[in-house]
């Protein structure tokens, strides 16, 4: 029997930091305001207490400087875990990471490995503003040598910090801020699945709906709603936006044969850009409707009392089912 | 400015410079004339290598003619567990630590990226996007901290680093940040910029209004500018503070003051941009002219300095037959080390690449 406890996702990032230091000495963390205050989202709350201040620190306010010096000490055989404070204030760091952290495994033809993650809370929904409710994930997805990640439940949350930082890889771990609280059962024995697959939610027939991070809650939503309108819909949590896990989602569409992708992104040049395309690569025989996307529009995210209007939720969402189950 | 050799060959130390003049005199004669046996070493493979990009066997040659003082100097000042995070000029620092110079021309040439072992040399990898470097070789120093490795008095076990620059990158705020986080964290390091004056064709008059030697003092860290032409201030000003770097005193930041005499590429034209006036005042403060001139009233002779000579022609011989002989990398190439970890659209895409090559047969 495994061992199960009750627990937000952010509490359950902080234990899955928490484990992960305790299993290797060579783990950091730091970034702005993670250690007396424990992060802006108290995610690192209780490890100052716990690693002392080698082991977790705060840093000057300054993205490329925590990304840069990140890289320095990974080349020096550390695992560092760095936290930027939110997904606005990420594009400082934006050279560090897409430079730098992604192709020196590349330039160095294998001599070094870049076992860094980076913490984003990202993603709105929480009445912000400006730049502090944004879904970067496409610019990183673009970029080779990043692995990105997105838990969307205390459970993943919990492994996938970990298995992320075991990662020898640079890893984005991008984090639903507006399900921080959200609760769930982890499992403390057993990791579910590997870092980069994605998981079938909920079992369906007639319309696959791909959803990842802060989006899955609306689709298994929406999923609950259609059952009871008598549709069946099966939800996908792709959990790994990079790389992602083509070989479940093809089985699902080809057993369904209508897909509906979703996030809060803008949907031009995105994720569900390159989800419709290999969908289309890969299953154009099994397909009864074009591929549907539901996602942000392709403006800046609006001042927060505009912001339950410009995110998807389940009707959004059912509105696209419906389109799709019109054909 | 710390002088320590003029520019007609005179050695002499400034009053109040004392402890870098005593540096100086710990240095014996064969490490004197391997200053010297490196500096025209570099500077004739430099001209090689200028012509091997002009005959196409390179795409680009990044010149340092002019600038060997500064490296040389400061290269063998650098301690055997230090490590070195260069920009893309530093050939000569890579030479006083065992860079292969060849990798240097494979890089060039397009053959690979790096491709020298950067742990094992501790040199590390050629930074092309300015400044960028200067934040792993903080961060590496802020790790050597943690370790321990630094104010043990154990010469066996304690590092510093020291991170080279030029006056150009200076304004990119990953400089900035990193003076910034080298001072609150009080990292072993130093921060070496050579001001070559010429940032492409922007002059250094266009890039700081203050010496860049001040640059450090509103982040806490301290500097002072160095005659970069100048192979006895340079390594014996590097020495002292990498040795306090390393002793637990945290960072400070060098200033040579140097010139770049050729163009900043090979695909530069300086003539569009500085006056030859301006290159003949600089030629005639040459660091290898005056550390003959310095040699020789030691009693330093011809036969030393033909063999010196005859050792760059050689050695001009040698890199010319082994660039020919470079081979292309093989295909692979293209996919190898994206990831350290499996990565099932990479193995996807190389596999359909090799089938693609092979239906296609020889392009030759």
């Amino acid at each position: 029997m495994s061992n199960y406890k009750e627990m937000p996702i952010a509490k359950a990032l902080n234990a899955g930091l928490s484990q992960a230091m305790s299993a290797n000495d060579k783990v950091l963390m730091f970034g702005e305001d993670v250690a007396e205050l424990g992060g802006v989202f108290r995610v690192t709350e209780g490890l100052l207490d716990e690693f002392g201040e080698k082991r977790i620190f705060n840093t000057p306010i300054a993205e490329s400087g925590i990304v840069g010096t990140a890289i320095g000490l990974a080349m020096r055989g550390y695992r560092p875990v760095v936290e930027i404070q939110f997904d606005g204030f990420v594009f400082p760091a934006f050279n560090q990471i897409t430079t730098q952290l992604a192709r020196l495994t590349y330039r160095s033809e294998g001599f070094l490995e870049m076992p860094v993650v980076i913490r984003i809370p990202y993603g709105g929904g929480i009445g912000a503003v400006e730049h502090h409710s944004e879904s970067p994930e496409a610019y990183f997805a673009h970029t080779p040598g990043l692995r990105i990640v997105t838990p969307s439940n205390p459970n993943d949350a919990y492994w996938m910090m970990q298995q992320a930082i075991e990662c020898p890889d640079p890893v984005i771990m991008l984090e639903p801020k507006r399900r921080y609280w959200q609760k769930g059962p982890v499992n403390l024995d057993t990791p579910p699945l590997p870092l980069h697959s994605a998981r079938l939610m909920r079992e369906g027939t007639q319309v696959t709906l791909i959803a990842y991070g802060p989006m899955v809650t609306a689709a298994l939503q929406a999923a609950e709603i259609g059952a009871e309108e008598g549709v069946s819909i099966e939800v996908i949590d792709i959990r790994s936006l990079s790389p992602i896990d083509y070989p479940t989602i093809i089985a699902s569409v080809k057993k369904t044969s209508r897909a509906v992708i979703v996030h809060e992104a803008p949907t031009n040049v995105s994720i569900s850009s390159e989800i419709a395309a290999r969908i289309s690569n890969e299953a154009f025989y099994n397909l009864e409707a074009p591929v549907i996307r539901v996602g942000g529009f392709d403006t800046p995210y609006p001042p927060a009392k505009l912001e339950e209007i410009y995110l998807p939720d389940a009707d959004r969402i059912l509105e696209a089912v419906d389109r799709s189950l019109a054909y | 400015m710390l002088q320590l050799l003029a520019p007609d060959g005179t050695y002499g130390v400034p009053k109040g410079y004392e402890k870098y003049g005593k540096l100086i005199e710990d240095l014996d004669e064969d490490t004197l004339k391997t200053f010297y046996r490196d500096m025209a070493r570099i500077r004739r493979f430099d001209i090689e290598a200028i012509a091997l990009q002009r005959q196409g066997q390179l795409g680009l040659w990044v010149p340092a003619i002019g600038q060997e003082g500064a490296q040389i100097g400061s290269g063998y000042a650098v301690g055997k567990n230090d490590h070195m995070f260069p920009s893309y000029r530093e050939h000569g620092v890579a030479l006083t630590h065992g860079v292969e110079l060849m990798s240097i021309l494979k890089m060039m040439r397009g053959v690979n990226h790096g491709g020298w072992n950067p742990e094992e040399t501790r040199f590390h990898l050629y930074a092309i996007v300015l400044a960028t470097q200067v934040l792993h070789a903080v961060g590496y120093a802020m790790g050597v901290k943690l370790d321990g490795k630094v104010g043990t008095g154990n010469p066996e076990e304690d590092l510093a680093v020291i991170s080279y620059m030029g006056d150009g990158a200076t304004a990119e705020g990953d400089v900035s940040e990193s003076l910034l986080f080298a001072a609150v964290n009080e990292s072993p390091i130093v921060f070496f910029i050579q001001n070559n004056q010429w940032a492409i064709s922007a002059h250094i008059d266009s890039q700081t209004k203050a010496p860049l030697y001040t640059r450090g003092e509103g982040f806490g860290v301290p500097g002072m500018r160095i005659d970069g032409n100048d192979v006895l201030a340079c390594y014996a000003a590097t020495k002292l503070h990498m040795d306090q770097a390393r002793a637990g005193q945290g960072p400070f930041l060098l200033e040579a003051l140097t010139y770049r005499i050729g163009a900043h590429t090979t695909s530069d034209d300086p003539s569009k941009y500085r006056e030859d006036a301006e290159v003949e005042q600089w030629k005639a403060k040459d660091p290898i002219v005056r550390f003959e001139t310095f040699l020789r009233r030691q009693g330093v002779g011809d036969d030393f300095f033909d063999e010196v000579t005859a050792a760059g022609d050689q050695l001009a011989k040698e890199i010319r037959e082994q660039t020919f002989a470079l081979q292309n990398p093989p295909m692979e190439n293209i996919f190898n080390h994206v990831y350290s970890d499996q990565h099932p659209e990479i193995d996807k895409q190389r596999a359909w690449l090799e089938a693609y090559e092979a239906q296609m047969g020889d392009h030759e």
